[in-house]
């Protein structure tokens, strides 16, 4: 079902871990949607010097995570802030439809760290949990499938009009 | 490198006897059973002699309580709603449990957009129904009453036998979803006082894509499928001869075997519930302590995603299911572990093992290595882990 880039991705994971005293962190997603994403950055001279991830999620988001922090390191914040969902999705040769909502939490999550970065720089206070969990929900205008009947799916719809059944928020 | 296959809920191997039947009456038996000459009647006679062997593992009063269908989810359907359309003059109120499988959930779910209506009795913290709450759920307009037999998930068997007694006493028609029960744990139809029982071949090591519902003689139902009078007027179309002869050879092996099946499959099941906490730490075993089937363990890993082990044991060979959001497709977490109290991560974290004849002790020591590695990399991976171990 999945490629062999997420394969060996899922297998061997690059940039596992924490970063002590990190510049920025993202974390995006819950448990109650599946998956859960953190991202650490190291910044040097607005460049991400080290990037690391811990993820609880599903192979797709393993692999997002992975990809996305190899894509990342090494490229200037204005060079990262470009990095879509689609991007990492792209270099990872695909993933199946039903997965996409995985590939959406990874760049979510690293434009999150950048954010923290700059924010704290600004000297602003980090954003309540409450706030940060709104950033997760919808699918950032990316086509979205229904897991059922594969039928597309509107942004913002609940139901898939084709075979009726509920869909998540986070599809 | 061998596979090990521990997860026969979802595929069996077809038993070497069931593979040569079925290869000789792909050769041999190609009639119809319906024709009104030899080649017909010899195809009658096959499909009688595999009647009869389903009939006899569940004691059927006669055979023709059997009814053959493609597998578990058309004998579940053709229960429901055809009692529900057979019996609709008479009310539209139909009771079930929490924990059913989709094919029941989304049946009851169709017929709701047709004006039934339904009650969901709860479950207690191993999965059991409690037979006073399916009585209590019962109205006057009550046509059905449909409870598993056992659960797919967690593997809790059902007190059928007391809510039979009630359904008897309140004339209510009562189905039981065994799909993953007949052939594997004894059941007896006069016995339990069941009206309709649901069934799979390939539970016992027949083909999948073939299947069966008992319907007590005298039970109000409608066909799905309308057509010709097959199957004692229940079921239209040519029988799907092939699988229901495999299913027949493999109905005989599972009553002939079922004890030394039995014994076998729950020494193993025994023996990974007691090493396993040799292995891992943090994490919940699902289901009933007793009333459970013998050959399933479900255990819900703390701080990890299901699909991910699945994954990671399937690249040492070893076949497991999970019940995680992830896995199923359908990003929602699995119905039957909310509903016995496991939260969202939990629930993501679990994983079904069921055991089949072809296991052997060494499978559970090999599973239990790999898994040791796979819980230990994963859990460095995950920020939940991390978020505890700070708490």
């Amino acid at each position: 079902m999945y490629s062999k880039t997420v394969m060996d991705h899922f297998k061997k994971p690059r940039n596992v871990g924490v970063i002590d005293n990190a510049d920025g962190i993202g974390e995006v997603g819950n448990p109650l949607c599946g998956d859960m994403m953190t991202i650490y950055l190291k910044i040097d001279d607005e460049r991400i010097e080290d990037i690391k991830f811990q993820t609880f999620g599903c192979g797709a988001a393993i692999a997002v995570s992975s990809m996305l922090t190899e894509m990342a390191k090494g490229k200037s914040l204005d060079e990262a802030r470009k990095i879509s969902n689609k991007d990492v999705a792209k270099a990872l040769e695909g993933l199946p439809k039903n997965k996409l909502h995985c590939s959406n939490l990874g760049a979510d999550a690293l434009h999150m760290a950048i954010k923290d970065y700059e924010d704290r720089k600004e000297g602003k206070v980090k954003p309540k949990p409450e706030e940060k969990e709104e950033l997760t929900v919808g699918h950032g205008g990316e086509t979205c499938y229904c897991p059922y009947c594969d039928a597309e799916i509107p942004e913002g719809e609940k139901i898939c009009k084709i075979c009726e059944l509920p869909v998540e928020e986070h599809h | 490198m061998k596979i090990i296959n521990l997860d026969h809920i979802s595929a069996n191997p077809l038993l070497p006897e069931v593979q040569e039947a079925m290869i000789e009456a792909i050769k041999k038996n190609y009639g119809n059973p319906s024709s009104q000459h030899k080649i017909g009647d010899q195809a009658a006679e096959v499909l009688d002699k595999a009647r009869e062997s389903v009939a006899k593992l569940i004691n059927c009063a006669v055979p023709n309580e059997v009814v053959f269908t493609s597998g578990g989810t058309e004998s579940v359907n053709l229960a429901i709603k055809g009692v529900a359309f057979g019996n609709a003059s008479k009310g539209k109120h139909i009771v079930t449990s929490n924990i059913e499988h989709n094919a029941v959930l989304r049946s009851l779910r169709r017929l709701k957009m047709m004006d039934y209506h339904v009650t969901s009795v709860p479950v207690d913290e191993y999965g059991r129904v409690n037979p006073d709450a399916v009585a209590k759920a019962i109205q006057d307009d009550t046509i059905l009453v449909s409870i598993m037999h056992s659960n797919n998930e967690i593997g809790t068997i059902e007190p059928i036998k007391e809510i039979a007694q009630i359904t008897k006493e309140k004339k209510v028609i009562f189905h039981t979803d065994a799909v993953d029960s007949v052939g594997l744990v004894p059941i007896d139809v006069q016995d339990m006082g069941i009206d309709l029982l649901s069934f799979a071949s390939n539970t016992f090591y027949g083909p999948t894509g073939v299947g069966g519902l008992y319907i007590r003689r005298g039970t109000k139902i409608w066909p799905l499928l309308d057509g010709g009078v097959q199957e004692n007027n229940k079921r239209a179309g040519a029988e799907n001869l092939i699988g229901i002869i495999g299913m027949g050879v493999a109905a005989d092996l599972a009553q002939r075997d079922m004890d030394s099946r039995i014994s076998q499959v729950k020494k193993l099941r025994e023996r990974l519930l007691k090493e396993l906490p040799n292995y891992i730490e943090e994490y919940y075993i699902n289901g009933h302590p007793e009333h459970s089937l013998p050959n399933l363990v479900s255990v819900s890993i703390k701080y990890i995603e299901g699909e991910s082990v699945v994954l990671m044991l399937d690249e040492e060979n070893i076949a497991v299911s999970t019940r995680s959001a992830c896995a199923a497709g359908a990003l929602q977490a699995s119905h039957v572990l909310l509903s016995i109290g496991r939260d969202f991560a939990d629930a993501q974290g679990t994983m079904v093992v069921t055991f089949g004849v072809d296991n052997t002790e060494e499978d559970v020591t090999r599973f239990l290595t790999v898994l040791k590695d796979a819980v230990k990399t994963l859990r460095d991976i995950s920020p939940l882990y991390k978020k505890a171990a700070e708490a």
